[in-house]
């Protein structure tokens, strides 16, 4: 049993994102938290001091572990951001605004 | 005063806000309601996302039938415009413009909410009166490896389960104290996780003190023991008095270390055993999301955790503010549901200038007083280990935002005379991160030994500041 199969999921075709130039896909309606937890993939963000690794913590937005760079935009909650066909993921290192000068 | 002044903000569609919404437009008032979520229901009801197509979301639900009737009832209202529903709305202040002259019940309330997963848009509802049903959410205490990747908050996998139909990973230790870990336990091991143990650290006596309460709602046992029985039959391994000391790993939690606990909370040494797993759900109890209430200056109980002051008819000490739910202390939907009601009846009366009724009141007045003695002796029974600071070692990370270790906050109490979470915070930077200290501040209060306290935030969620630059236009 999985969660799709147990809740009788027929969801919309997949589609393709990438998480760091690797292809990953996704299902239509997922955060993208959801999609990277479906393919196995539990920490994206690396933090500001310790460069410890991160993911999903509280799941509902309230405490920021979660943090990504989605399509160029740095410290977007994945719990809370609707995953789209083509997003360009990556792991987000520090603020995430290391390369913006 | 016209009927279209009526007007009234709920901010939060889980089951307070819903049911004070429809029983509010039920009487005749007009109401706008918003919700940070793209589907109402609130963290309870929370329904897979619409484009996974689930044919069956009942079977990660307890009392679906309350949320199809109360579904129904909010689309009716929405037809009928006397409900405008706004969801996608994440609101970050409540503004409260009563001008010299202006009499109780004009439109003396601005709602700012931000727009849609990204927030960054601006939107406004002005209102004479508003609800306050912005819930709660889990309290975890810190403890070595509580960091790691995979280390998730019991409601935190529960709503990932429920909304995106995901799991964590294969092999979950369900641990920490309060009614909350039994079904986010059965829902995960139904979706085909293992659960590779099930740690309460609350004893089985001190549940037993509270029998006579217990008896009083026969529904609220007959449902944990339904959770019980259902864990047992996926043979999940129960153990109670107990906890998780320690998550262990690199990249990941690969295993966590549980101990017994003995009649003080304290550790049994030489009771440590290790488990394996790749998924550490952990949760302590639920804290209320009081922002809005602190900012508008309704009254604060903060003598344990926070939450707002409310009378009978749930209304807070500020005029024309009313709240509900988690809000107003943690209670679960069913109570939820009655203060909602209550909240909705009391606000169609005071917006016409008359005092509300008794009778419509009643029934959810009795579940009210019951269920919040019923939440008292589980919040006695389920209190965290008394001496869990013991167990949070020096470099253990308490603030997880700024990355502030025990020893940091102990070094401000000892050697930098800190008496307060807020002079803590100012010495160590504890609580300045991106949560604001939401969860931080009970772990970095346990661990200085003082008081949490209200936060006294300004924003309920961080706003951009082209969105402070700007002036939004009021819609109602």
């Amino acid at each position: 049993m999985n969660p799709l199969e147990l809740a009788g999921a027929r969801p919309g075709p997949a589609f393709g994102v990438t998480l760091d130039g690797r292809a990953i896909e996704a299902l239509p309606g997922q955060t993208v938290a959801a999609a990277l937890w479906s393919a196995g993939v539990t920490s994206w963000r690396t933090t500001r001091g310790g460069g410890s690794p991160r993911g999903v913590f509280c799941g509902i937005g309230v405490c920021f572990d979660c943090l990504v760079t989605v399509n160029g935009r740095p410290n977007q909650r994945a719990c809370l951001v609707p995953v789209r066909s083509g997003d360009v993921i990556l792991t987000q290192e520090g603020t995430g605004h290391d390369g913006l000068g | 005063m016209t009927a279209s002044d009526r007007t009234l903000a709920v901010i939060g569609a889980g089951p307070a806000g819903l049911a004070a919404a429809l029983t509010a437009a039920d009487q005749g008032v007009r109401v706008t309601l918003l919700d940070s979520a793209a589907q109402a229901g609130g963290q309870f009801y929370r329904q897979p996302a619409v484009g996974l197509g689930a044919r069956r979301p009942e079977v990660l639900h307890h009392a679906w039938g309350t949320w199809l009737k109360l579904r129904d009832r909010l689309a009716a209202h929405i037809a009928a415009g006397r409900i405008t529903y706004l969801s996608d709305r994440h609101v970050w202040l409540v503004e409260q413009h009563l001008e010299p002259g202006e009499v109780r019940g004009g439109a003396g309330f601005t709602v700012h909410a931000l727009l849609g997963p990204e927030q960054v848009e601006p939107e406004a509802v002005t209102a004479a009166a508003v609800l306050l049903a912005t819930g709660g959410y889990e309290k975890v205490l810190p403890f070595p490896g509580w960091t790691l990747p995979g280390v998730v908050t019991a409601g935190g996998a529960q709503a990932m389960l429920k909304g995106g139909l995901v799991l964590p990973g294969r092999t979950v230790v369900v641990a920490g104290t309060g009614p909350l870990l039994m079904p986010v336990a059965v829902g995960l091991a139904a979706a085909g996780a293992r659960i590779a143990a099930y740690v309460e650290s609350a004893r089985p006596a001190s549940l037993v003190r509270q029998a006579p309460t217990f008896a009083a709602n026969p529904a609220k046992v007959v449902e944990a023991v339904g959770y019980a029985a259902r864990l047992i039959r996926h043979r999940g391994r129960v153990t109670v008095r107990h906890a998780v000391v320690e998550a262990h790993g690199a990249d990941r939690v690969e295993a966590v270390t549980v101990a017994a606990l003995d009649a003080d909370g304290r550790l049994r040494p030489g009771s440590e055993r290790r488990i394996a797993c790749d998924t550490l759900a952990v949760g302590h109890g639920m804290l209320a999301h009081t922002d809005l209430a602190e900012s508008l200056g309704c009254a604060i109980d903060a003598t344990g955790d926070p939450f707002v002051v409310t009378d009978a008819e749930q209304r807070t000490s500020v005029d024309g503010v009313w709240a509900a739910g988690e809000a107003t202390g943690i209670g679960g939907a069913v109570l939820a549901l009655a203060e909602g009601e209550i909240a909705g009846y009391s606000i169609a009366a005071r917006l016409r200038g008359v005092e509300p009724g008794e009778a419509d009141r009643a029934a959810p007045a009795r579940t009210r007083a019951r269920l919040r003695k019923f939440f008292a002796a589980i919040d006695t029974a389920c209190a965290p280990p008394a001496h869990w600071t013991e167990q949070v070692t020096d470099d253990t990370v308490v603030c997880r935002c700024e990355e502030v270790p025990a020893g940091a906050v102990r070094e401000a109490v000892r050697d930098l005379g800190a008496t307060d979470l807020r002079t803590v915070k100012l010495l160590t930077r504890a609580g300045m991160g991106w949560c604001q200290g939401r969860i931080c501040a009970p772990g970095v209060a346990g661990v200085a030994g003082c008081a949490a306290g209200p936060a006294k935030r300004t924003f309920a969620r961080p706003v951009p500041l082209a969105v402070l630059a700007q002036e939004p236009d009021g819609r109602s």
